[in-house]
């Protein structure tokens, strides 16, 4: 990665769920408080504050997140901004506070993510989150989210065989997962019976392979390696990040079965920290739909083009197998609170490198990956992370 | 969240008449318009072009929880339409048998409603695509 090394020295969440008792800023700042007590800085070495958010103005009628935030964890007059790719907003965010230090601009920066979603009907949600793909030619149509996945979803199995139950196992494994989670939204352990009868959200999916609506919050703080080395007993050094953009809407992309853009940030990012994807021993991927989860594995080159259905259904992503995938219980387990979800998965990754992964800790876990998606693949967001100490 | 006239207006033409563009640098067509072509940028030379009206279903899926403004369709086909010129296109499929909604299935456009705004909300028209 170009630049001064940049360190995880913080991690925080808040337990993501349906809350109806608590608004984007108590969620929000009961995340970034954790954030800042784990980092033991103090709030006044803060230099800035990067925060990722879809859709506050359609889920809860508010914009201008980045001075709310501020303004509610007392740290005005810090320069305080708002970020947003869609379910990839967290992830963007969190590149632009690496960027921020990397570069040598500051040395001390807070990244949170957040999403308030229940407080709006599950339709009004439906076409909220359908302004991640092209609003005109798509959600016009028609088209929601577990419809753009649906489509990706039959030509997969159309071309490579891939079977409803594989995808159901995927779900399957990510309830398990964030059943040992005490911050997941989903607490229950499913069977494959539990997906394959639930009912069809738009076929072959079916409710049990979409991840729900999620309110929850997430933050990092992050530092350079002067500071980090100071005052952080367990440092988490960031050894890649890429970003890569592709058509908004499905119909323009020349494959359904894969994801262009997260192949090419995926490159990007092993080129930058100079290892490749068996390396990694543990991973959290956007699993938005259980297909998504599939072709993530392939796209990132855990497993050969076609194979990924094969692969979970032989366990292989289980925690205890060669790569844990979604140890959170990935946003099909945990939740998916859109604006959150990218941070929550770097905090998932440094809990899991400091061996503070208590109930679902991956054993000697040296290095972590992100993975996050915006839409239905315009925007793919990888990191990579290492342990420090 | 569709609410404004003009938004429905301005896009009426290309949406009921299924118009494009096509590069005369590159020769690819696109749909919908674009000003630059992706793939030449600068040194495209776009025109409009009418899109076929026939093609093939390349994806399909069958919606039953719709977004606001589809109360009056769901369930509904939605569907990746592979038109004769390889452009692909996300369109509904309607007036069509269930076990003649497949993958690589003929179809062909025809003109339709597509979302109605509550019973005195604007009324939005466009494409649809039915098996022949």
């Amino acid at each position: 990665m170009k630049g001064r090394d940049v360190y995880v020295i913080g991690a925080g969440m808040s337990s993501f769920g349906e809350h109806w008792d608590s608004s984007l800023r108590e969620l929000i700042v009961d995340a970034a408080i954790k954030a800042i007590a784990d980092s033991k800085i103090e709030g006044k070495q803060l230099q800035a504050v990067y925060g990722g958010c879809m859709a506050s103005g359609l889920f809860a009628g508010q914009e201008h997140v980045g001075a709310l935030i501020a303004d509610y964890l007392g740290l005005n007059p810090l320069p305080s901004t708002r970020l947003e790719a869609a379910c990839a907003s967290g992830s963007v965010a969190m590149r632009n506070g690496i960027m921020a230090i990397a570069s040598g601009f500051y040395d001390v920066v807070a990244v949170g993510g957040v999403e308030k979603m229940t407080d709006v009907s599950t339709e009004m949600a439906s076409t909220t989150l359908g302004g991640a793909g092209d609003e005109e030619w798509e959600l016009f149509n028609g088209a929601t989210f577990p419809a753009l996945y649906a489509l990706m979803a039959r030509r997969h199995m159309l071309e490579y065989g891939t079977t409803e139950e594989q995808m159901a196992m995927v779900a399957v494994k990510n309830h398990a997962n964030a059943a040992k989670n005490r911050y997941a939204q989903f607490q229950k352990e499913i069977t494959i019976d539990t997906v394959m009868k639930s009912q069809y959200v738009a076929s072959p999916l079916k409710l049990f392979d979409c991840s729900p609506l999620t309110d929850g919050a997430a933050a990092v703080i992050l530092a350079s390696g002067d500071v980090a080395k100071k005052i952080c007993e367990k440092p988490i050094k960031l050894i890649a990040s890429s970003q890569a953009s592709d058509s908004l809407a499905l119909a323009n992309r020349a494959s359904f079965s894969s994801l262009r853009a997260t192949q090419i940030a995926a490159k990007e990012a092993f080129t930058q920290a100079g290892i490749k994807s068996k390396d990694v021993d543990v991973a959290e991927l956007h699993d938005c739909f259980t297909i998504a989860e599939l072709m993530a594995m392939e796209d990132l080159g855990f497993c050969e083009k076609g194979k990924s259905g094969k692969m979970v259904e032989a366990g292989q992503t289980k925690i205890g197998s060669d790569i844990p995938i979604n140890t959170s219980g990935g946003l099909k387990g945990c939740g998916h609170p859109v604006g959150a979800t990218g941070v929550k998965q770097i905090v998932e990754i440094a809990w899991q490198l400091r061996g503070e992964a208590t109930g679902r800790q991956v054993k000697n876990a040296e290095i972590g990956l992100t993975h996050n998606v915006g839409g239905s693949g315009a925007t793919a967001v990888v990191h990579l992370l290492k342990k420090d100490f | 969240m569709t609410e404004g006239i003009a938004r429905i207006w301005r896009n009426q033409r290309d949406r009921y008449n299924l118009i494009g563009t096509h590069c005369e640098e590159c020769k690819n067509d696109f749909f919908p318009q674009r000003k630059i072509c992706p793939v030449c940028r600068r040194k495209g030379k776009l025109k409009e072009k009418q899109m076929p009206t026939t093609g093939k279903i390349y994806s399909f899926t069958l919606v039953t929880g719709g977004p606001v403004g589809f109360d009056y369709e769901t369930p509904y086909y939605l569907a990746i339409v592979e038109l004769d010129n390889k452009v692909k296109i996300l369109t509904q499929i309607v007036d069509s048998d269930d076990d003649k909604v497949k993958i690589g299935q003929p179809v062909k456009a025809m003109f339709r409603r597509i979302q109605t705004h509550g019973e005195e909300g604007l009324i939005a028209y466009g494409y649809k695509f039915k098996v022949v």
